[in-house]
């Protein structure tokens, strides 16, 4: 079979266990996330800035877009070779969301750091 | 059947011949069940079938080995040689195996899938030389087999499953899946690198999502789905 080029790992192994992975970090950042709110129900901006003004947070709320971002196109890549059949239209969407992905990493960095 | 569990049935069954229709269409009949012979929804499309000799199935044993009337019946693929009348309500709807080409009303062209099946290499691999009388297994290496080697290749799994619906001739399908289970875990089989290799890309294996429509659906009560969850254990074993 053609090796598979648009796809994050280029096997199915590699996709699947990315997926995996990925989704077990934003599943750790989310239980953070609800224990800080659990502890501070109305986080006032000095709080949230305080918390986000910490570099390890910053690293690990990007390492988590990173993941969401890698978790997002394993699976809409999936999506769009499922029900794009026609060669030009699925590679136009496949385009347009890696895009609007690296849109939102680049978003991302410039929210967390402020660039 | 006594009078007494007498029913009027309505069915309700996907008809089209290519060489006379233009769009296939549903046609109802009215069935009596005091004029069945039998007890299985095969029996009640015999006699709609003397009534309309237009009418295309197919069978063969009537009795679940041979997997040859696969069918939708009322929405869930079944055989209708096992599937009992008391089980159904009284208005049934027939329609093909999803996913495949129709070539006349309930029969569908099988190649697809049975291309499927081919890539699985459906046969023992084995590059030793071959002993005086034959290889052997111990009773725990062949009760691995168990719940691998029953399927009768209906496809009624595939044709339930939307991957294969959507994937026909990438994802390899439930049923060939269970085959490629059965084959790997046989100790008479020594090319079990070569089949994990074989079935490691973006589709054949990994384009199930586990929902388990197979397992809903198989008429001999065998589950694909934890047959493609221990090929996918080998890939993870052999590719981390």
């Amino acid at each position: 079979m053609v090796k598979v080029v648009t796809s994050l790992g280029s096997t199915g192994l590699a996709d699947w266990i990315v997926q995996r992975f990925t989704a077990i970090l934003i599943a750790l950042y989310v239980i953070f996330m609800v224990v800080y709110f659990f502890i501070h129900p109305n986080p006032t901006y000095s709080e949230w800035s305080t918390l986000f003004s910490n570099n390890w947070m910053r690293t690990c709320t990007f390492v988590v877009f990173l993941s969401i971002i890698m978790h997002a196109w394993v699976g809409l890549w999936i999506v769009s070779t499922d029900y794009l059949k026609h060669l030009a239209v699925r590679l136009i969407v496949q385009m347009a969301i890696i895009f609007t992905l690296l849109g939102c990493l680049v978003w991302s960095i410039e929210i967390l750091w402020g660039l | 059947m006594t009078e007494a569990q007498a029913r009027k049935l309505k069915v309700s069954v996907y008809r089209y011949n290519p060489d006379k229709d233009n769009k296939p269409y549903m046609q109802s009949y009215d069935v009596d069940t005091q004029l069945v012979n039998g007890q299985m929804l095969l029996d009640v499309l015999h006699v709609i079938r003397v009534d309309d000799p237009t009418l295309g199935f197919r069978q063969s044993c009537r009795e679940g080995v041979c997997g040859s009337d696969g069918m939708n019946i009322n929405g869930k693929n079944g055989l209708a040689c096992v599937t009992k009348i008391v089980d159904l309500p009284n208005k049934i709807t027939i329609r093909p195996l999803p996913g495949l080409p129709v070539v006349r009303d309930l029969i569908v062209d099988m190649s697809q899938f049975y291309r499927q099946y081919e890539k699985a290499e459906p046969y023992l691999q084995n590059d030793q030389p071959a002993p005086a009388k034959e290889r052997l297994q111990s009773p725990e290496e062949r009760a691995k087999l168990d719940g691998l080697y029953e399927c009768i290749l209906c496809a009624c799994c595939s044709t339930s499953c939307p991957s294969f619906w959507w994937n026909p001739d990438k994802f390899l399908g439930p049923a060939a899946l269970l085959q490629a289970e059965r084959f790997l875990i046989d100790s008479r089989d020594n090319a079990t690198e070569e089949r994990l290799t074989a079935l490691d890309d973006a589709y054949k294996v990994f384009r199930c999502r586990s929902i388990m429509n197979c397992v809903d659906v198989c008429p001999k009560g065998l589950n694909p789905t934890k047959a493609i969850a221990a090929i996918r254990e080998k890939l993870i074993q052999e590719g981390t």
